[in-house]
């Protein structure tokens, strides 16, 4: 995974709460490979209408936000469904980074995994940062000092440490896990006595 | 005696094989559920030419992308069919037992694991679907994960996991005939948010919760995703010991006596503590009915479409009033006044046989207003359904009783609406499009979807349940 240490790039509002996972991705698009790419199913129903036609009014389709990396909504980003296609949707649309005042929690998880920042901010700042973008849509990320410029104004943002540490890093975990192996083995005998009724017992 | 401990905090100590400085865990996995969606985490193994650690501990389920008509003249479109033909390569390759397409077995993962005794209580137990939180229903640890955990599970049986927060909801008192788990679910998520109970897992209890069957378990547990919480429990006790006994893979005979005992002892101290508290009295709960394009806009069935102008936080009211327009009603609009274009009854969340047992005890001897589809949650429960007549009930009543899989609560399988259309649904998500383009849904209990049916309306289903026996 690429490490993402600063950002410095177009950021596009989405003032909608709850923007859930059906919505990032609708389940429709999700039978395709990764290889085939996600990022242009990604908000299919709000990008487009029923005929396919681009809506004009909707920031992701407007000219000023173009080529931007980051994305700033409301409350309860990526609610829902655990569709890792939804991170993949934004990351091959361009996105390395998402502010929101709340994200789900599995969406934020899956985010991590795939490189992309879910970024906390308190709600009013969230606003402010949007009200900022639709002015001047130029905004810095530093997730070293967890910092974010908009509009000339500095926010604050939260991120779980140990994410961080990963995302600095463009860390898997699945290299890390594997240097547990011992451990690993060890656990699930000791477990095998402690309790016997775990395994399935094959009818 | 040391600490006071949770269910929660036994189950995540007995799990626990290595813990990093910083806070993070590695949590051993019991049981991994995969389905036609888990290909993109079966193609990340491929890459990196990697088997699957346990597959004794691994099942799958065709349910997602399954049809639900015509079954035996195979899949026509090829897209569906590539996708369930997948998930038999992949489980077959890794020698990962298969509840496929023709399987008697057959059925929505979370509906088959607890029926197949598979999911036990102290156990954990993944799969790449955010539902998974059901199993907890039983006295387990489960929760949703996305595809690279997927990968990361089939690898190594093990996920990095951070200490959840946890959260009690006590439902206190005896809830009114014709109000069930899913009622007090709705009431729950609109009470605290669609994202209420993030970062948290919830232990429900509170003797309202102790009289609800298995069943009506799951769907509470079901639905804790839907206030952000990934996780839902429920401490074993002698219902739970009841229901797994002579379910074919869970212990049998002595071996379940003595996994019994170790069980019952899970249950929170009395007076463990929880990071937040909320009490529900089940007295109050109205049947609930939800309005909006979030589970958070619900409200009893008595109620009305709320008026955005009456909200004082900005947000809320452009929250509310981008809802409404989506769901084409109008501020003010009594629930009750709310035409609907048809019905779905199954999903993780409503297709056992109780919820069908409800839904037919309000059907039979009536006709449905609207066309719509009864779907069980696994083929088990459509045999039974079929061995207790409820199938001629919703057939005389109009509807269409079909096999069992996701079908409409996410439309993968082609079981969709047409753009604008209402449905009263049974499932677990009202999301703009979730189940179809366009898509109109109002989420309620099996009975208040069946009176919906009757009365080519939302309705009050408890009228049309008097003198009625409730199953
Ligand atoms: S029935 Fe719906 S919620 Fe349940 S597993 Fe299937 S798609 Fe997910």
């Amino acid at each position: 995974m690429t490490p993402l240490t600063r950002l410095d790039g177009i950021a596009c509002p989405l003032p909608l709460a709850n923007v859930d996972t059906d919505q990032l991705i609708p389940a429709r698009f999700m039978s395709r490979p990764r290889a085939a790419g996600y990022g242009e199913v990604l908000l299919h129903g709000h990008r487009f209408d029923a005929d396919g036609k681009a809506r004009a009014e909707f920031p992701l389709n407007q000219a000023r936000y173009a080529g931007a990396s980051i994305l700033v909504a409301l409350r309860n980003f990526g609610s829902g469904s655990s569709r890792e296609a939804a991170v993949y949707a934004l990351v091959d649309f361009g996105f390395r980074c998402v502010i929101a005042p709340s994200f789900g929690d599995i969406f934020a998880a899956n985010a991590v995994n795939n490189g992309l920042l879910p970024a906390v901010v308190p709600e009013a700042d969230a606003a402010r940062i949007i009200a900022s973008v639709e002015a001047d849509a130029r905004v810095q990320v530093d997730l070293e000092s967890q910092a974010i410029t908009a509009g000339g104004a500095q926010f604050g943002f939260a991120i779980d440490p140990v994410w961080r540490t990963k995302l600095l890093n463009g860390w898997d975990d699945l290299d890390l896990t594997r240097s547990f192996e011992a451990d690993i083995r060890d656990f699930f005998a000791r477990d095998a006595a402690a309790r016997p009724w775990m395994p399935p017992r094959r009818p | 005696m040391g600490t006071p401990q949770t269910l929660f905090d036994r189950l995540w100590s007995a799990h626990a094989v290595v813990a990093r400085a910083d806070g993070e865990t590695l949590i051993a996995i019991d049981r991994h559920l995969v389905h036609e969606g888990s290909h993109h985490a079966f193609a990340r193994l491929a890459e990196k030419g990697l088997p699957v650690a346990r597959p004794d501990l691994t099942f799958g389920v065709a349910d997602h992308y399954v049809p639900t008509r015509n079954r035996g003249q195979g899949i026509a479109d090829a897209t569906i069919r590539g996708m369930v033909e997948k998930l038999e390569a992949n489980t077959g390759r890794h020698g990962v037992r298969l509840f496929g397409l023709t399987d008697p077995g057959q059925g929505i993962v979370h509906v088959v694991g607890p029926e197949q005794g598979l999911t036990l209580p102290g156990l954990t137990i993944v799969c790449g679907d955010s539902h998974t939180s059901t199993h907890g229903a039983l006295g387990a640890w489960s929760f949703g994960i996305g595809a690279s955990e997927v990968a990361h599970v089939l690898t190594t049986q093990t996920l990095w996991q951070r200490r959840p927060k946890q959260m009690q909801v006590a439902v206190r008192g005896r809830p009114a005939a014709g109000v069930g788990g899913k009622d007090i679910a709705l009431t729950l998520i609109a009470t605290i948010g669609a994202d209420g109970a993030r970062g948290h897992v919830v232990e429900y209890a509170g003797d309202a919760v102790r009289d609800l069957s298995i069943e009506g378990r799951l769907t509470l547990c079901n639905l804790s995703i839907e206030c952000g919480a990934r996780s839902g429990i429920v401490a074993p006790d002698a219902t739970t010991i009841a229901y797994l006994a002579g379910r074919p893979w869970a212990p049998q005979g002595r071996d379940l006596e003595e996994a019994a005992e170790h069980w019952l002892g899970l249950a929170s101290d009395t007076d463990a503590a929880f990071d937040r508290s909320i009490v529900l009295d089940a007295a109050e709960i109205v049947p609930v009915v939800t309005w909006g394009t979030s589970p958070e806009e619900a409200l009893p069935i008595t109620g009305s479409v709320p008026d955005p102008s009456r909200i004082a936080d900005a947000a809320r009211a452009a929250q509310y009033a981008a809802s409404i327009a989506y769901m084409g009603l109008r501020p003010g609009q009594p629930l009750g006044e709310i035409s609907i274009d048809r019905v779905f009854i199954g999903s993780c969340t409503n297709g056992r046989i109780e919820d069908l047992r409800a839904a037919a005890a309000v059907l039979a001897g009536r006709r449905a207003k609207v066309p719509g589809l009864v779907s069980p949650g696994s083929s088990l429960v459509k045999a039974q359904a079929e061995g207790e007549g409820l199938d001629a009930v919703f057939r005389a009543a109009g509807l269409e009783w079909v096999e069992s899989g996701c079908s409409m609560c996410v439309g993968m399988n082609g079981d969709v609406l047409a753009p604008g259309e209402r449905c009263a649904s049974t499932t677990n998500r009202n999301f703009r499009g979730r189940q179809g383009q366009g898509s109109r849904t109002h989420l309620m209990s099996p009975a208040m979807v069946a009176a919906a049916a009757v009365a080519g309306r939302l309705t009050d289903a408890r009228p049309l349940l008097e003198g009625r026996p409730l199953p």
